[in-house]
C-alpha cells in the first residue's frame, strides 16, 4: 500500500529549507510553502508565521488535484503553474517533478514576472533534491533497511489508543 | 501514501471516509472534531454546497500521540458521496493509507451502499490498489433508525470478506471513535509491514 511513501531525513530537509529560504529573498516573497501532492506540508519559509499551514497544504493539494483533473478533460497532461490574484496578496503555485507543489505568497513588493523567474530556478533545484529522496527511499525499501516503524510492536500501537 | 519526516519526527497518514450520499461521513468527522482535545486537532475544513452537501471534501487533521518518539498525525478526508461526483472521489483517494467505508443501514439505501462499495473497489483498482489488501474498516451507520436492515443481512451483502466492522450512530457518536481507532491501527500495522 505504501510503496511510494515519502521519507525525509534531516539532511534532506535542510537542503529543501536552504532553497526556499533563498527563494524568499530572491523573489521578495511573503511566504513560501513546499507541499506534498497529497497535502502534507514539507517546509515553509518567510514572514507568514502563525497561519494555518495544515489547512493551506491540504487545500493547495485539493486545488492542484482538481485542476489536474480538468487538464486531463481538455486533453492536457497537467496545468503545472497556477496564479491567483488577490487585492493585496497573490498566490503562485507550481507543480515540481509531478509530486511537489511550490507555493509562493507575494504582495506588491514583488511582481509576477520576478516570482516566475525565481521559481523556475528554485523548482529545478527542488526537483533534483526530491529525485534524490525518491531514489534513496526506493533503495532503502528494496534493501529492507529498517526504519523506526519496522520495529514497532502491536503493543506500541495499542498504547497509542489506551488513553 | 504516508510521509515519514525525520526532521520533525512525524509520521503523517491519510484516511478517507467513503460511502454513499448522506450516509454520515461528514457527521463522523464533525463528531470527532467536536470531541477531540483542541491541542490534538487542527481546523476542520468543509468544502460544501449551500445545502451543506459535500462538494469536494471535508478535511480534519488529528494527532494521535507518539510511537517510538515519532508524532503520529492522521489526515481524515471524506469524499462527496453523490454518484455524479466520481471525478472528485478519484482525486481524494490518491495517496490513501486507509479507508473507512460508511454504510447507511436503512433498507432503502442498500442498493446505494452496494453501488458505492463497487465504486470504491473500482477507483482503488485504477490506482493499482486492491481493497482487500488496503487497510479498510466498514461502519454500519444509522443503526438507531427504525428502518435499518438486520445486521446479518447487511454483513452478508457488504462484508463477505470479513473486514473489521462497527455498528454506529454518528449523530450521537456511538461507534465513531471505535471505527477511527480500528482503521488507524490497521494503517500503522500496514506501515510496519511495509518497512520490514
Amino acid at each position: 500500500m505504501n510503496d511510494t511513501q515519502l521519507v525525509m531525513y534531516d539532511e534532506d530537509f535542510r537542503k529543501i529549507l536552504a532553497v526556499v529560504q533563498r527563494l524568499v529573498q530572491d523573489a521578495n516573497a511573503k511566504g513560501i510553502f513546499v507541499v506534498d501532492r497529497n497535502g502534507q506540508l514539507i517546509a515553509e519559509a518567510g514572514e507568514m508565521r502563525g497561519i494555518d499551514t495544515t489547512s493551506l497544504a491540504s487545500l493547495t493539494a485539493g486545488c492542484i488535484a482538481a485542476t489536474g483533473g480538468l487538464a486531463k478533460i481538455v486533453g492536457e497532461e497537467e496545468f503545472p503553474v497556477h496564479f491567483h490574484q488577490g487585492q493585496q496578496d497573490n498566490l503562485h503555485m507550481t507543480l515540481v517533478a509531478g509530486r511537489i507543489i511550490l507555493v509562493v505568497v507575494f504582495d506588491d513588493r514583488s511582481s509576477l514576472g520576478l516570482v516566475r523567474l525565481r521559481v523556475k530556478k528554485a523548482g529545478a533545484e527542488l526537483a533534483k533534491i526530491f529525485e534524490e529522496i525518491r531514489k534513496k527511499t526506493e533503495q532503502e525499501q528494496a534493501g529492507g533497511a529498517g526504519t523506526p516503524f519496522s520495529e514497532i510492536t502491536d503493543e506500541d500501537i495499542d498504547n497509542l489508543f489506551s488513553v | 501514501m504516508s510521509f515519514i519526516n525525520y526532521s520533525s519526527r512525524e509520521i503523517n497518514c491519510k484516511i478517507v471516509y467513503y460511502g454513499p450520499g448522506l450516509c454520515g461521513k461528514t457527521t463522523n468527522l464533525q463528531f470527532i472534531y467536536n470531541k477531540t482535545n483542541p491541542d490534538l486537532k487542527g481546523k476542520m475544513i468543509s468544502l460544501a454546497t449551500e445545502t451543506e452537501r459535500t462538494l469536494f471534501f471535508d478535511f480534519l487533521p488529528l494527532a494521535l500521540g507518539q510511537i517510538r518518539g515519532f508524532k503520529t498525525r492522521f489526515h481524515l478526508y471524506t469524499v462527496p458521496g453523490q454518484v455524479f461526483y466520481d471525478a472528485s472521489r478519484k482525486l481524494i483517494l490518491k495517496g490513501v493509507d486507509g479507508v473507512v467505508f460508511v454504510a447507511d443501514s436503512q433498507i432503502e439505501r442498500m442498493e446505494a451502499n452496494i453501488e458505492s462499495l463497487d465504486n470504491l473497489k473500482l477507483n482503488l483498482a485504477e490506482q493499482g490498489y486492491d481493497l482487500h489488501k488496503t487497510p479498510c474498516v466498514i461502519q454500519y451507520n444509522k443503526r438507531d433508525l427504525p428502518n435499518s436492515a438486520p445486521l446479518e443481512e447487511i454483513q452478508k451483502v457488504l462484508n463477505p470478506s470479513d473486514m473489521p466492522e462497527f455498528e454506529a450512530c454518528a449523530t450521537t457518536g456511538e461507534g465513531v471513535f471505535e471505527t477511527l481507532k480500528a482503521v488507524a491501527r490497521l494503517v500503522l500495522r500496514d506501515l510496519k509491514q511495509m518497512n520490514r
